[in-house]
């Protein structure tokens, strides 16, 4: 996906979404995590932008709900406040993931309201400094040549999205992903420990969690799975696409919506995104969260979250990843 | 001497009158939040990091703060854990083994001011320790494999014995119970789920919060009310104060825990309940012959003290000098560098000497402040044992609860809770260790992580597990240790 083109997109959303009839009463943000996490920020943060920029005029309470890797607080908007205008319910690439694998019981895609996203990052394939990869096309060869000869590690479990990003790359390789020597380990840092000791050899993490050991030399990216080159320290590492694979990984964050959620507070809530987006203080605010941008709201956005949890779901198909039947 | 001008910037940081006001606000929240059972360090730095960015504070400022709450709370856990017999941190679940008996010996002060002590030593060798080895010590430390760390944590666990009591068996039972309990949920290899009983709240396992908490604080609360609060009528006071001799009596086992604390805390992934774990039993086993362990021994108390806050400081090394955080808490800590635009990482030393230099040296100041908070503060902490029961325990309680709720907001989560607290009343009537169970989990979730993942990089191959130096003589540690109680029970 084009991210130019997704602008475009954004741009011609009409200007309905104005929306006048609402106005939050103790709005909350729930954060499908512990304290700490990314889905913790997201809400923490950016609540907090939109209210000191005076986006939204009342404070927004973050409320974390962990469980189930977002499924708890899923299965809560869907029965307990399917109709609430006041809660948004922050999401990333991840829990598109779930919902493509079943994960979210039988809530999917069409159980929430897209509202829109912040930001994104993006997934990075790393190797150790002195590795003998030295680009994305020796991967692959080595891919090709045995799938079961590198060791792959990072953080989170078979059909994570770690997983699904090198899973790519070993499918862009006509190799069974389910092949690959794949060991997960507990958060990126972990991994990336594992990756600078030598005992995994390439470690498919995020733009965002590499940055000092790409400054201090210690490691090199073989791509950035963005449509484009990523700015700043990325501009030299090359997309996977510029290397002829294929495979794109962008970690979108941002938030939903109750399934039944009123059109104006749907509305105010796309408008109050967008608004953010807009914001002068915004880009700071989103670097220091790790991410780029990514604006994309209201309808597109919904389209292409529905369209992304189909490829996924497709994808856990063919790799054998879906627990439930659809 | 390039460090010593280094660590001397640093002070210059750390001793501006708004940094030294931050670290003891940190020491004084730190504190407060390891006595608190149900909130750990951190909920309480991801808690307090929006209000950092919110007040504008400079990154070393924030970071001075944050860390302080962290090790801070070291001191913290270990309170509840003499006076209660209810862990205020996981890491000091080590600690109630003899520092309840001590305090129903009316020992309760001398108890907390050894661990004080105790906690200020291992925190400030560490913070030595790191001044001047942390970089290549992180070297080596990612050098450690993950079958490396099957070894280590297979002696951990072979310890379990040793943690138990009277009954081995019982305590090996309760170890595999652990285990058990840690198998809840998705699967890290596999994804598929394991023990969930199609329960959505099951599927990220169960929190270790809720456990302890059920075990030991719900458990204890139910077992004085059904005693009719006959403990209460024990003398809880009037025991010894802490004398000099005693202090130097513990001194060797604080310098042996502080190493060990601080080589498991280095380790990313290993962490204080490890640290404090292997200290513990160390000093059992040492001191077979001189010791009174399990009813009240002040070393007892010490070790597992020592090493945890060893433990936290080591855990800083690899997230300053690799950016690679050992543990959950220096995860948010270094989430909280990069919310500021610094890059974590190996050049952090360099490109930001004042957030490097200034955070080790508020290191030495705060463990200091903590050391003369802690102290007199020992005559008060005792007295919550005064507080009438029917206050005391309806308020832990309701504390716990809190603790609990504010973390998950799930009812379920409380349930859990409850449901684990009737477990813990009725093995304690049945003699079967807790302990057991809080290591059992810990270090039962671990031990299969790093198995398959050794396994899976050797590709099957069980001979890896043996393949290097450390994890040879691991093993040889973790076979003596469980034969060794049989050979000295066939000679004695």
């Amino acid at each position: 996906m084009n991210r130019r083109a997704l602008l475009a997109a954004s741009a011609l959303v009409p200007a309905f979404a104005q929306a006048q009839g609402f106005t939050p009463q103790n709005p909350e943000c729930i954060a499908p995590a512990a304290p700490g996490g990314g889905f913790d920020l997201t809400c923490r943060l950016t609540t907090r932008v939109m209210q000191e920029q005076n986006i939204v005029p009342v404070p927004i309470r973050t409320q974390n709900m962990p469980g189930g890797i977002g499924a708890v607080a899923i299965n809560h908007i869907n029965a307990q406040r399917p109709r609430d205008p006041n809660v948004i319910v922050a999401f990333s690439t991840g829990s598109w993931l779930n919902m493509a694998q079943g994960r979210f019981g039988r809530f999917a895609e069409n159980d929430v309201r897209w509202i829109g996203a912040i930001g994104a990052d993006y997934g990075v394939i790393a190797v150790k400094a002195d590795s003998p990869f030295r680009t994305l096309a020796d991967l692959v060869a080595a891919f090709r040549a045995n799938v079961a000869g590198v060791p792959v590690g990072s953080s989170g479990a078979v059909g994570s999205q770690d997983w699904t990003k090198i899973a790519l790359v070993a499918r862009a390789a006509g190799q069974d992903p389910r092949r690959m020597r794949y060991v997960p380990f507990e958060g990126g840092g972990a991994a990336m420990a594992a990756l600078l000791g030598g005992h995994i050899q390439v470690f498919p993490g995020d733009a965002s969690e590499v940055g000092g050991q790409l400054d201090a030399g210690a490691i090199r990216l073989l791509a950035v799975m963005s449509a484009e080159r990523l700015p700043g320290r990325f501009a030299n590492i090359p997309t996977a696409k510029e290397q002829g694979v294929d495979v794109e990984w962008p970690i979108v964050r941002g938030f939903y919506g109750p399934p039944q959620m009123p059109d104006a507070a749907y509305n105010y809530w796309v408008d109050a995104i967008r608004r953010l987006q807009a914001h002068p203080t915004w880009p700071e605010q989103r670097n220091a969260q790790g991410l780029f941008e990514f604006n994309m709201v209201g309808e597109p956005f919904a389209a292409l979250a529905r369209q992304r949890v189909g490829e996924y779901r497709q994808l856990a198909r063919d790799v054998g990843m879906v627990q439930v039947a659809q | 001497m390039e460090t010593f001008a280094a660590l001397g910037g640093g002070f210059a940081v750390a001793l501006q009158p708004h940094n030294l006001a931050l670290a003891f606000i940190g020491c004084i929240v730190g504190t407060a939040i390891g006595v608190l059972p149900g909130i750990g360090p951190l909920n309480a730095i991801a808690l307090l990091l929006p209000f950092c960015l919110a007040l504008r504070l400079p990154p070393e400022s924030a970071l001075i703060l944050l860390a302080a709450v962290y090790y801070g709370s070291g001191y913290g856990g270990r309170i509840t854990a003499i006076l209660l017999n209810m862990p205020g941190e996981p890491s000091a679940v080590l600690t109630t083994l003899d520092g309840h008996p001590l305090a129903k010996q009316g020992r309760g002060g001398a108890a907390l001011a050894i661990t004080g002590i105790g906690s200020f030593i291992g925190a400030t060798l560490s913070v030595i320790a790191m001044t001047f080895l942390s970089v290549p010590l992180a070297r080596v430390a990612v050098a450690f494999s993950p079958a490396d760390y099957v070894a280590l944590i297979a002696f951990a666990l072979s310890l379990l014995g040793a943690v138990g009591g009277v009954s081995a068996p019982k305590a090996w039972a309760a170890g595999c119970l652990g285990i058990m309990l840690a198998l809840i949920g998705i699967d890290s290899g596999t994804g598929v789920e394991r023990f969930t009983m199609g329960s959505f709240e099951l599927l990220g396992g169960i929190d270790f919060t809720i456990l302890a908490i059920g075990l030991f604080a719900i458990g204890e609360i139910l077992l004085l009310i059904e005693t009719r609060l006959r403990a209460q009528a024990e003398a809880l006071h009037g025991g010894q104060r802490l004398t000099f001799s005693e202090v130097v009596f513990c001194i060797p086992a604080m310098l042996r825990a502080s190493s060990i604390g601080f080589v498991i805390g280095v380790l990313p992934g290993a962490g204080a309940s490890v640290a404090s774990a292997l200290s513990y039993t160390t000093e059992k086993r040492l001191n077979e012959s001189n010791g009174k362990f399990g009813q009240g021994d002040l070393r007892g108390v010490a070790a597992p003290e020592t090493a945890d806050n060893a433990a936290q400081i080591g855990n800083m090394v690899p997230m300053l000098s690799l950016g690679i955080p050992g543990s959950g808490t220096t995860a948010v800590l270094l989430g909280a560098l990069l919310m500021y635009n610094i890059t974590p990482g190996p050049l952090l030393f360099e490109q930001r000497p004042e957030v490097a230099w200034g955070l080790i040296a508020s290191m030495y100041i705060g463990n200091c402040m903590l050391l003369l908070l802690n102290l007199p503060l020992v005559g008060i902490f005792a007295r919550l044992l005064t507080v009438p029961p029917w206050v005391l325990y309806p308020g832990v309680l309701a504390l716990s609860f809190a603790g609990v709720f504010a973390v998950s907001n799930s009812a379920f989560d409380l349930l859990l809770a409850v449901a684990f607290g009737v477990m813990g009343w009725l093995f304690r009537k049945m003699e079967i260790p807790l302990v057991p169970i809080i290591l059992g989990f810990v270090l039962g979730r671990m031990l299969e992580d790093n198995l398959r993942r050794a396994l899976s990089l050797s590709g099957g191959e069980v001979s890896a597990l043996v393949a290097s130096p450390v994890s040879i003589i691991l093993w040889v540690m973790t076979l003596a240790a469980v034969v060794w109680p049989f050979l000295r029970k066939r000679h004695g």
